[in-house]
């Protein structure tokens, strides 16, 4: 990852995601536990680790580029392991929700194949389309 | 004993197995179950959003229902519905702000404030059953069979709806045990199997479910027991150890004919392990 210069403006960001995830990523102090613990983490062109520190530097274009809170299955194993107790689950959701609340999906339903929805058990698809979907 | 019981989607159909062999294992152990009337989908995934409540009101909806059928306790299964129920009655219970909110939206319905009480099976059958009664019941203990007690991740976070305190997993095992089972601790009893990414990104699901079974293999496990339909969906597909609800575990030993566990909708040759046992 090239070089990243904070923002002047990060403060806007860092209330947004208070607003929505009533969390202080400030609180963050880069510890790693929560990139250690996650079980998607591989899957991750960034890890939570980091994807806090692009947040805390008010690099929201640049986190926005990540897969990170696409990959998050909500599972609060670093909620539940932060020292610092921030509930990540719930920054990733907010992370999310500024996507998802410009009409972006992450996944498109339509493309589904029949095979898929039949296969999938209802929770899947409500939680699914809840997550990654408009 | 009657109880209120909220059944969610899933077990109507593709978990019919989990609800049918919960339902006949509750009924062998004396309890009449009174499935909620007009019950509503809970969304299967808690809201984590500060500002958003409009997905809070079904799981709100549900308990309301179970409050003005006149149910102080609710019991549910799946381990999804569970936790977003109980996540949504901590919150009518605790937030006096947004619990305004949503019984103002919600004006035809009768006011809530967390009266109903949100109970897992498993809390359950140990609380208001307990393990010496559903040791009396079990007709064909299933002795020697090592099952791995996997929690997920909506059994037990957030800590403040777990079924048991993080790390611990003596009640699933304590079930396990009941019915004449070996629990076989492992290291991936409370790992997630990637839930719902099973749309977004299969193959993390399948890295994710491929360790938990090849922990659960590890440790000597033949088979896993679980609650949740997701779960099953996930792990199901790695073929090492069979997955089973763990209601289907105990309409086996309880002695109750195989087809209400309709082995067929699960996920591998559920059937052919007991049966080769001899539990079936």
């Amino acid at each position: 990852m090239s070089v990243i210069i904070p923002k002047k403006s990060a403060d806007e960001f860092f209330e947004k995601i208070k607003e929505l995830s009533g969390q202080d990523i400030k609180l963050c102090m880069q510890c790693g536990t929560c990139s250690a613990s996650c079980p998607m983490s591989e899957h991750m062109k960034c890890t939570p680790r980091k994807a806090i520190h692009l947040a805390q530097l008010g690099m929201d274009e640049m986190l926005h580029e990540q897969n990170t809170c696409w990959v998050c299955a909500s599972c609060h194993t670093c909620s539940v392991r932060c020292p610092r107790g921030i509930d990540l689950a719930r920054v990733m959701e907010a992370v999310r929700q500024l996507t998802l609340r410009k009409n972006e999906n992450f996944i498109e339903p339509s493309k589904m194949t029949a095979e898929e929805i039949k296969n999938c058990p209802q929770i899947a698809l409500v939680a699914g389309f809840r997550k990654l979907t408009s | 004993m009657k109880i209120k019981y909220y059944p969610g989607c899933t077990l109507k159909y593709k978990a019919k197995n989990l609800e049918d062999s919960a339902v006949a294992s509750l009924e062998a152990l004396g309890c009449e179950v009174e499935e909620i009337e007009r019950w509503n989908c809970c969304g299967a995934v808690y809201s984590l959003a500060e500002d958003d409540l409009i997905h809070k009101v079904a799981p709100v909806r549900d308990l309301i229902r179970v409050k003005e059928q006149g149910g102080d306790k609710v019991v549910t299964i799946c381990s999804m519905c569970y936790n977003t129920l109980a996540r949504a009655n901590l919150m009518m219970k605790e937030d006096e702000e947004k619990r305004d909110t949503i019984n103002r939206f919600m004006d035809e319905e009768i006011d809530y404030a967390g009266e109903v009480e949100v109970l897992h099976l498993l809390t359950f059958l140990r609380d208001e059953i307990g393990w010496d009664k559903v040791k009396e019941k079990v007709k064909k203990p299933l002795t020697d069979l090592k099952v791995a007690p996997y929690y997920g991740c909506t059994l037990q976070r957030p800590e403040e709806v777990g079924i048991e305190p993080l790390g611990s997993f003596e009640l699933m095992s304590g079930f396990l045990e009941a019915i004449g089972a070996i629990p076989v601790d492992f290291p991936g009893a409370a790992m997630c199997c990637g839930s719902y990414q099973v749309l977004g990104n299969a193959e993390a699901v399948q890295d994710a479910a491929g360790k938990i079974i090849s922990t659960a293999q590890t440790a000597g496990a033949e088979a896993l027991a679980a609650s949740c339909p997701l779960c099953e969906y996930n792990l199901g597909k790695e073929q090492d150890v069979q997955i089973f609800y763990f209601t289907q575990l105990l309409a086996a030993a309880l002695g109750l004919d195989a087809e209400v566990s309709r082995f067929e909708l699960n996920t591998g040759n559920a059937g052919e392990l007991l049966k080769r046992k001899n539990f079936l």
